[in-house]
């Protein structure tokens, strides 16, 4: 079966984040990049599914600029076939996202999509299922198992009370949590031999795509700061401040 | 304008998150509707009408609609959404599982996890593990919102509100329910809480986490942990508060050998008072926490259960 895998380039995530100082956005000029870590998650799913067999080519497409290329370099090092860039400057919503990927999924037909559940950056959580929707596929999102059978795929999925598996019918749609599987890193000679496999560029206006924001950012701020709290030096000290200063208990 | 709120339950009880997406849907103001979709429901159906502020509960009953799957649930939304401007649910795995596929059946952007209504159609929501908040307006005509249950107050009861049924006909060919496991836990819901206590990896090891319960059971807290412990194999994971876990914001939250990451910052940082037990007085969760109280915790737990 054909797997097709979705990257995005994101902060990384140890950066810490500044505001720019006309509230227009985050400050990204330069800024660490990388993969989004349940991108990563996702790519490692793929790379495994193709491993024990059950995938016998894995396509990884982003969307995003020229400089998100370094991402699918990335996932072809870690074990993809080939890549597929859509390349875009503007600021693109999940929306958009899910009908670029859409086209993408009309021309390689693949078995299985694999997301990350959420990017790190905008934090929204969307784009998986609105990928299924638009495909009228069924949606495995926040899998921490992943489980291929004949036709159908079992996902496990993480909800708030504990865990959930759900049985879909093939091609689905499967986004990961971070319990699903530890990615590995690329090795030296696979990030050679990266550069030398296929990677196709396509854009929104081919895939006939209006990727025109249905969300304007107004304004974007630091979050209010918590005033500096104090070290208390014992435990009875600390029961007491919480009981006579802080009064949460009683 | 009309709102839909989509109902949060479990067992068949209506889930305290509920009220607060009503809470969030009074404040854009217009009639607010409640659908209640689920098998066996009437119970949760009848606990929704009397949220104060419901006009009416709509009542989708079926054994397609067991377990809220995704793919019926965003089918009877979008059977139900051209009588309104607004379809709202809480930012569960619920919320976030549905609402989103919703959104791209009406061709609509979704806005994920308010914060704040500023209008009926500009929120304010945290991005970047809750290091920014960003003003967005909405131009399409639906909007499609998940609400954070810990930035808006709880309605109380009002007046019972009628629940009328919805005979809308949906078949799910694409998924099917296998099956689920559950923590039983007597504690409080961790997102509703009025105290979290935390472990980190701090704690050492699963057995450890026992000597917060002491202190939970005293404070009636619930039990939370960071991704450390999770990833380690302490405790469960829907026990995990962070970015990728639950958001929590009670009014104390005590962290105890949690270190402070951006992604568990992210889940609680919003708390009234937060106390850090570390033996670390480097820690970054100190640069949070009102009090702060360093020494080793298998010392200073048993202490300050024995002082509650």
């Amino acid at each position: 079966m054909k797997v097709l895998v979705a990257v995005k380039r994101v902060i990384d995530y140890n950066v810490k984040i500044r505001v720019k100082a006309d509230h227009s956005d985050v400050d990204l000029t330069n800024v660490k990049m990388a993969m989004n870590p349940f991108c990563e998650i996702a790519v490692e799913e793929a790379v495994r599914l193709k491993e024990k067999g059950v995938a016998s080519e894995i396509v990884a497409v982003t969307v995003g600029p020229k400089a998100a290329q370094e991402q699918l370099r990335t996932a072809l090092a870690l074990g993809a076939d080939r890549a597929v860039h859509v390349t875009t400057d503007e600021r693109v919503e999940s929306l958009a996202v899910a009908k670029l990927l859409k086209g993408v999924v009309e021309a390689e037909q693949p078995d299985l999509v694999i997301l990350g559940k959420q990017a790190i950056d905008t934090d929204n959580n969307q784009t998986g299922q609105m990928l299924a929707a638009l495909t009228g596929m069924g949606q495995g999102t926040f899998a921490s198992r992943v489980d291929v059978k004949e036709g159908t795929v079992d996902v496990t999925r993480e909800i708030d009370g504990g865990l959930q598996t759900v049985t879909l019918t093939l091609p689905a749609v499967v986004t990961t949590d971070l319990r699903l599987n530890e990615p590995r890193y690329a090795k030296l000679p696979d990030i050679m031999k990266a550069k030398k496999k296929p990677l196709e560029t396509r854009t929104p206006e081919e895939l006939g795509v209006d990727i025109a924001a249905r969300v304007t950012q107004l304004k974007v701020e630091t979050p209010a700061e918590r005033k500096g709290g104090i070290k208390v030096g014992s435990v009875d000290e600390l029961v007491d401040k919480l009981k006579n200063e802080a009064k949460v208990i009683s | 304008m009309s709102i839909l709120v989509l109902a949060e339950h479990h067992d068949g009880q209506l889930a305290g998150a509920t009220a607060h997406v009503v809470a969030a849907a009074r404040q854009i103001g217009g009639d607010i509707d409640v659908l209640v979709a689920g098998d066996d429901v009437a119970g949760v159906a009848e606990a929704a009408a009397r949220l104060d502020g419901v006009s009416r509960v709509r009542l989708a009953e079926g054994a397609v609609y067991a377990h809220q799957l995704a793919e019926p649930l965003a089918d009877l939304l979008v059977a139900l959404a051209d009588d309104y401007s607004h379809v709202l649910a809480a930012a569960s795995t619920t919320g976030k599982n549905v609402l989103p596929r919703l959104a791209a059946l009406k061709d609509v952007a979704a806005i994920s996890d308010i914060l704040a209504v500023e209008s009926a159609d500009t929120f304010k929501r945290p991005i970047y593990a809750g290091n920014a908040i960003a003003t967005v307006q909405s131009a399409d005509p639906l909007k499609v919102i998940t609400v954070r249950t810990t930035g808006f107050d709880a309605v109380g009861e009002g007046d019972a509100a009628p629940v009328e049924a919805v005979d809308t006909e949906i078949v799910n060919t694409l998924s099917r329910f296998v099956d689920e496991q559950l923590e039983q836990s007597e504690r409080p819901e961790l997102g509703a809480a009025r105290v979290v206590i935390s472990g980190g990896r701090g704690m050492g090891n699963g057995e450890n986490f026992k000597l917060l319960e002491g202190i939970a059971d005293k404070l009636g807290a619930a039990i939370g942990a960071s991704r450390a412990a999770v990833d380690a194999g302490f405790v469960p994971n829907d026990m995990q508060v962070g970015q990728t876990g639950k958001i929590v914001a009670p009014e104390l939250y005590i962290a105890v050998g949690i270190s402070g990451a951006i992604q568990h910052l992210a889940g609680m940082k919003d708390s009234k008072v937060i106390v850090a037990i570390n033996k670390d007085d480097e820690a970054p969760i100190f640069q949070v926490a009102d009090y702060g109280l360093v020494g080793d915790l298998f010392e200073v737990l048993p202490a300050l259960e024995s002082k509650l």
